[in-house]
């Protein structure tokens, strides 16, 4: 059992989480994730590393609500338990294992969408820690979405923050924010790498393929095991086909087939949908709501 | 009684079975097993023996039986196998034991896998538990990965007195057996947590959650964890897939995930989360065991099934029983037939497959009549559901972190047949990690002789 030392809702339906999993905190890297499992009954969810502590053994988590399990997780609080939490898990960020003198030399642009913010976390971190200093571009749709604000603003160097309807910070989508530094505001970047909902991750690396601009992302496809043995999180990267959960999650933005992509994960949308009817209504629950298929 | 002739052994009706999840065989009663250890004729020179990748003594154990004394016949087994449970019902004795046994000459062979899997069920519904003795000596060895490999090697081991960690990535111990064999063959919560807590009672810890490679290296394992040796039972590894048009589709699935899904995480049942895609037609292409496990689970699930197979009946790989019972079951074989693309529609969802005919041409290289393409003979199967089944390369979680651990051309690690030992001191391999994908007694085999090695190692080597 890995217990859980805080539990606070960061905003609606995003839910922090900080676990005690000794031997995930003082393995993990920036870029590498977990796969959790709440119960006997509970599905195994993938969830990207947000924050760790190698002294106290603890690695912190970010979710949002989605499906039926991540809304039963929700309900955890400090002192409950993870029945499984199992990690890292997938191959840590380029820049860990690369010539620090190159990483240095580089200029770095981090995009952040919605939970998306809290895998870019640990990697800004990073840089900080080893005295970089990255911008950093966190979206999210509106004011009360956007999470993690003040610990970004403690490791970023730039930091701008853009809101879809303009409640907070800049208005717009984080593509227009990128076109703007790099246009308007005579901003180099060397590497862009952006985490957040594949809808996103695909137009900002349409967008920086046009301004040439190496992009990463960080995928998150249905996974089953997340040690290679399903396939379920397969992907097509240029004309190979990848398992995220070993070859990734992160790969070269700029040859992913995002719509691919997006369709796969969408398989197990009505069973999901499914699962969670089942959950709030329980027996009564008759169709014809349009949302079970 | 037909002295020629096996005792018959009760089955779940084929009809009512494809409907459910509970086991298809019922196994030999208490007269039907001493009826079918009369036939045996005990011989001096037991063949069967030989066909026995443990070397149970088969003619000993089953002479017990015919006494009635089956707490003797367990004891007997329990020197050779921990998992007599599993394989009575999961090993292919047709080409071993069975294959090699006398009285087949003239008649059938005796069922001596009914006979072990008698005995095993009898112990745990008596809540017998064969005694071994073990005086501890504080020497901690480390297995990774929890499937018959492991278990084997790490009870061997704590017979022999060594304190055994085994580490297993997934959130269950017992590797293909907990997440590969379905229910209807391979009973989890009766037959294959019982297997696993007879092992446990011999001392050994199992750490579920953890990936040697990744959460520890087998390095670290080493020098700070104070593991004198290890044993790397990882298992077979990630599936393959065919690389035709159309298999990322929505709808295409490895054997493994369907399986894992179902059997794992206990899909099919309404009271777990995890979610898994029926299908009302499903094509599953291969034709070993997993494939026929991937059928008739879809089968289960309210699909109708086609097998399709490149090759023609007599090279399908699987065990027999399983494709007689998969027949039985209403599943379709299309033979000498393989994919070539699969069809969607506009969402990404599988709507069909299309197929080539196959005929047999000239033996490859593994004695078989390679297949070869009829021109012009493309036909379209109408299916919204693929599962493929066609074998796996190695995971290189490990290989990649191990320094001087040697794999070879196929990455598979390579080891000495007759001890597991690699090509780094200390560290020793077998199972499908080693041979690739095989069988759950080649895998028991290679952990007997791991656990000889390691002991061999150690006892060398002061402490
Ligand atoms: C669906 C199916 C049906 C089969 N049917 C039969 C049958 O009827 N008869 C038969 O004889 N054989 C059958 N087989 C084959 C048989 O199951 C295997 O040959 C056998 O299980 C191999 O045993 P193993 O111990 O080498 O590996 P596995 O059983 O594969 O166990 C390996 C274990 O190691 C774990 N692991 C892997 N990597 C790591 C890591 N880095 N760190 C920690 N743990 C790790 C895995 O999670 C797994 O639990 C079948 C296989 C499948 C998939
Ligand atoms: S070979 Fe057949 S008849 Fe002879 S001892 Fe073995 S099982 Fe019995
Ligand atoms: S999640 Fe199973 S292979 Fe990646």
């Amino acid at each position: 059992m890995y217990r859980i030392l805080e539990a606070r809702e960061l905003a609606e339906k995003i839910f922090l989480m900080e676990v005690e999993a000794p031997r995930v905190a003082k393995a993990c890297q920036p870029g590498e994730f977990v796969i959790v499992k709440m119960d006997e009954k509970g599905e195994r969810i993938p969830l990207t590393i947000c924050d760790y502590n190698r002294e106290s053994g603890t690695v912190t988590i970010v979710f949002q609500i989605v499906g039926a399990s991540t809304k039963r997780m929700a309900e955890l609080k400090e002192g409950d338990a993870f029945q499984d939490f199992v990690g890292p898990l997938g191959r840590p960020s380029d820049f860990v294992s690369e010539d620090f003198e190159k990483v240095r030399g580089r200029r770095y642009l981090f995009v952040a969408g919605g939970v998306g913010t809290a895998p870019v976390y640990p990697q800004v971190k990073w840089m900080r820690a080893h005295g970089i200093e990255a911008d950093v571009i966190v979206g999210a749709k509106t004011k009360d979405l956007l999470i993690l604000e003040e610990e970004m603003e403690k490791v970023a160097g730039n930091l701008y923050i853009t809101t879809d309807d303009g409640s907070y910070k800049r208005k717009g989508m984080v593509t227009e924010v990128i076109r703007d530094l790099v246009e308007n505001q005579g901003k180099h970047y060397d590497i862009c790498v952006a985490i957040g909902p594949m809808i996103m991750m695909k137009f900002v690396c349409l967008l920086t393929k046009e301004l040439q601009l190496p992009t990463i992302v960080s995928m998150n496809p249905v996974m089953v095991d997340g040690t290679g043995m399903c396939g379920a999180c397969r992907l097509s990267v240029g004309k190979e086909v990848k398992f995220a959960c070993v070859d990734g999650p992160e790969f070269d933005g700029h040859l992913v087939d995002f719509d691919e992509a997006m369709k796969r994960q969408r398989i197990y949308k009505t069973e999901e949908g499914r699962a969670m009817l089942r959950m709030q209504e329980g027996a009564t629950h008759h169709g014809g709501c349009g949302n079970c298929g | 009684m037909d002295i020629l002739k096996k005792v018959p052994v009760r089955e779940q009706d084929a009809k009512v079975r494809a409907t459910n999840f509970e086991e298809v065989c019922y196994g030999y009663n208490v007269r039907e097993a001493q009826e079918e250890a009369a036939r045996c004729l005990k011989c001096k020179n037991a063949k069967c023996m030989g066909g026995c990748p443990v070397s149970i003594d088969i003619p000993g154990f089953i002479r017990e039986v015919e006494a009635g004394d089956f707490e003797a016949a367990a004891n007997v087994i329990a020197e050779a196998s921990a998992l007599p449970a599993v394989c009575g019902r999961v090993c292919p004795q047709e080409s071993q034991c069975e294959g090699k046994c006398i009285r087949g000459i003239k008649g059938e062979p005796i069922s001596i896998g009914k006979l072990e899997r008698f005995v095993a069920d009898w112990s745990r519904e008596n809540g017998f538990v064969p005694k071994v003795a073990a005086q501890k000596n504080g020497r901690r060895v480390a297995v990774v990965g929890s499937g018959p490999a492991g278990l084997t090697c790490a009870g061997d081991l704590a017979k022999l007195g060594y304190d055994v960690t085994i580490f297993e990535a997934l959130h269950e111990p017992g590797g293909v057996l907990t997440y590969g064999i379905p229910e209807f063959r391979l009973p989890k919560e009766t037959v294959v947590r019982t297997e696993i807590e007879n092992v446990k009672k011999l001392g050994v810890r199992i750490e579920t959650d953890v990936i040697i490679g990744k959460s520890v290296t087998i390095d670290e394992l080493m020098e700070e964890e104070g593991y004198e040796a290890v044993f790397i039972g990882s298992g077979a590894g990630l599936p393959k897939f065919m690389g035709i048009p159309g298999e990322n589709a929505n709808g295409v699935f490895s054997a493994n995930e369907y399986l894992t899904r179902s059997n794992l995480m206990k899909a099919f049942r309404d009271d777990y989360d995890t979610p898994i895609v029926a299908g009302s037609k499903v094509a599953v292409v291969g034709g070993g065991n997993v494939a026929m496990d991937a059928a008739r689970t879809a089968l289960r699930l309210g699909a109708r099934v086609y097998i399709v197979y490149r090759r023609s009946e007599a090279e399908l790989p699987a065990r027999v029983e399983e494709v007689h019972h998969a027949k039985e079951e209403g599943v379709e074989f299309h033979l000498l037939t393989n994919p070539v693309e699969i069809l969607t529609d506009e969402k990404g969802w599988v709507t069909g497959m299309i197929v080539r005919k196959m005929e047999l041409g000239e033996p490859d290289e593994s004695g078989r009549r390679r297949p070869v393409e009829v021109p012009g003979s493309d036909y379209t199967i109408e299916v919204d559901t693929v599962i493929m089944s066609l074998g796996t390369s190695p995971n290189p979680l490990i290989s990649s972190t191990t320094e001087g651990l040697e794999i070879n051309r196929r990455k598979c690690i390579v080891a000495e047949a007759q001890n597991g030992q690699t090509s780094r001191p200390g560290v020793f391999a077998g199972g499908d990690a080693v041979t690739g994908a095989a069988t759950v007694i080649l895998a028991m085999e290679a952990g007997k002789h791991g656990a000889k090695g390691i002991h061999e190692y150690l006892s060398g080597k002061s402490c």
